[in-house]
């Protein structure tokens, strides 16, 4: 009889050198606290548990406002915060980042909240907040010396490699579901580079991925260079922050996938709160899902701090990941801060997006519509205070997802081209 | 893990399921069980385990049958995008 095969991974291939100054120090394992040098590398050897980027604390206490105000109009005048593309010569930047924080009166009324403000993240240069994290691990990646770098994605990320790998003169190799909305996919294919359409969903490509990245020495953003990229996500954080007169908002509203953003929305807040940047005053983190993904709402709901895998079925693809690996986490800084989770079916992703649209002249994507549908859920459930003051943060441009409101709005009449028709159609 | 199975990605062992394939594995390749399972026994919250194409926390856990021939794969949990 032919014995089970077992196939086991990862042992990446680092052709590493060493990250030039910054105040990172080392990655440390955030389940056991087992410590690694600087390297990508995303896994703990003893335990499977994610690696995270250590700090010099006094390094990063050498940022002050004033070291920040001097810095360039994007995420990079942060750069004394985070763990790559301090040189010059190898940070990777299209001008991700200093996105607007929009005062949102008009939703708010609508609401009845007291003062709403929206993070527009779509103004980044491939129009989603995964610029901000490409910019980083791109960097690390030229650092460390690999020349292809590579990515699993549900759309925005696929945007963000291509775009940001053409500018570096750097091959990328670009993995998606299939299925993913055609604007996703023309706006990732225009950059060049190799763009994979795997059968299957974004579960399956990221396995797949995980498992090319045992195989080959590719810097793969969101698997061997995670550690490095999800630090990029804190600069959304910390921009809140300095765009609000250096305070911290009493609420934030994040989507969630995998749960990083958030996670590292709660950690910007923290660390400008240690560093002395901000007054550390209390804020509140709250979750939103689609509920055709909602592994980590029903985690919260239940009561659980593991998050059990599902299979998606949403129009928020961006969303759509059904085993998010920094669930729990997510669920630790939504219940550590006192905050929420809860989801939205589709039909009020689309009435989400819609209402930001129509209030704000803001175009969501799903996933904002995502936001702003779970944030009418929270006020009405009475999880979030609508006298507090409240940040949305909205992730993604509408233009990348026109399937998802092309059948509920266009044209309000078809005339003849003329004054006549016009009269008739009621338009006068 | 490879650093326990001598830099081999693939090795081939015996078992009826998954529980019995991890043990096959730990016995041949000693401390491989500990690094998929916790000390209650239970699959660790980072590591994701693939019966053919199959999760195993959508099929039966560790319960999960491992026909001979069967590909078992062990992939740690990967952030998003």
């Amino acid at each position: 009889m032919t014995p089970p095969t077992m196939s086991v991974l990862p042992a990446l291939h680092p052709s590493a050198t060493q990250l030039p100054s910054g105040p990172a120090t080392g990655l440390r394992c955030r389940e056991c606290g087992a410590t690694y040098p600087l390297a990508p590398e995303h896994v703990c050897v003893e335990c499977f548990g994610p690696l995270e980027v250590d700090y010099d604390l006094d390094a990063l206490r050498r940022v002050t406002r004033k070291s920040v105000a001097a810095g360039p109009p994007s995420m990079w005048r942060y750069v004394g915060l985070l763990p790559a593309g301090h040189d010059d010569a190898t940070r990777v930047s299209l001008g991700a980042g200093m996105t607007r924080l929009h005062r949102a009166d008009n939703l708010g009324r609508e609401l009845g909240m007291r003062r709403l403000w929206v993070k527009d993240d779509s103004g980044n240069p491939t129009h989603s907040f995964k610029d901000r994290v490409v910019s980083v691990a791109l960097s690390a990646a030229r650092e460390f010396g690999f020349t292809t770098v590579a990515c699993a994605s549900t759309g925005n990320l696929a945007n963000a490699v291509a775009a940001h790998a053409a500018q570096a003169n750097l091959a990328s190799v670009v993995l998606i579901p299939a299925d993913l909305e055609a604007g996703k996919v023309v706006s990732t294919a225009v950059y060049g580079g190799t763009l994979v359409a795997v059968d299957g969903t974004y579960d399956d490509v990221n396995r797949l991925c995980a498992e090319i990245a045992g195989e080959l020495p590719w810097a793969f953003v969101n698997v061997n260079l995670r550690p490095y990229y999800a630090e990029g996500s804190k600069t959304v954080g910390y921009e809140v922050a300095e765009q609000l007169g250096w305070r911290l908002p009493a609420q934030v509203v994040v989507p969630m996938a995998s749960g990083s953003l958030l996670t590292k929305v709660d950690k910007a807040f923290g660390e400008f709160g240690t560093l002395g940047l901000v007054e550390p005053s209390p804020y509140a983190v709250f979750g939103a899902q689609a509920s055709g993904c909602a592994p980590i709402s029903a985690a919260f709901r239940a009561g659980h701090d593991v998050v059990t895998p599902v299979r998606p079925a949403t129009i928020a693809k961006s969303l759509a990941i059904g085993n998010p690996a920094d669930g729990g986490y997510a669920l630790d800084s939504v219940r550590r801060t006192g905050g929420a989770v809860a989801d939205v079916p589709d039909e009020e992703i689309v009435a989400g997006i819609r209402l930001l649209a129509s209030t704000e002249g803001i175009f969501a994507e799903t996933a904002g519509g995502v936001t702003v549908a779970t944030l009418r859920r929270l006020l009405d459930g009475g999880l979030l205070d609508p006298a507090a003051e409240t940040v949305l943060l909205n992730t993604g441009d509408g233009l990348k997802t026109l399937d998802a409101v092309a059948p509920v709005v266009g044209p309000t009449a078809t005339i003849a081209p003329s004054l006549e028709a016009f009269r008739k159609a009621g338009l006068a | 893990m490879r650093g326990l199975t001598g830099g081999v990605a693939e090795v081939a062992v015996e078992g009826g399921t998954l529980a019995q394939v991890l043990a096959a594995l730990d016995a041949a390749h000693p401390g491989t069980r500990g690094r998929v399972l916790d000390d209650g026994g239970r699959l660790r919250r980072f590591v994701n385990v693939y019966v053919g194409d199959e999760d195993v926390r959508f099929a039966s856990g560790l319960d999960t049958p491992t026909p001979a021939g069967t590909l078992v794969s062990i992939i740690p949990a990967v952030a998003g995008g």
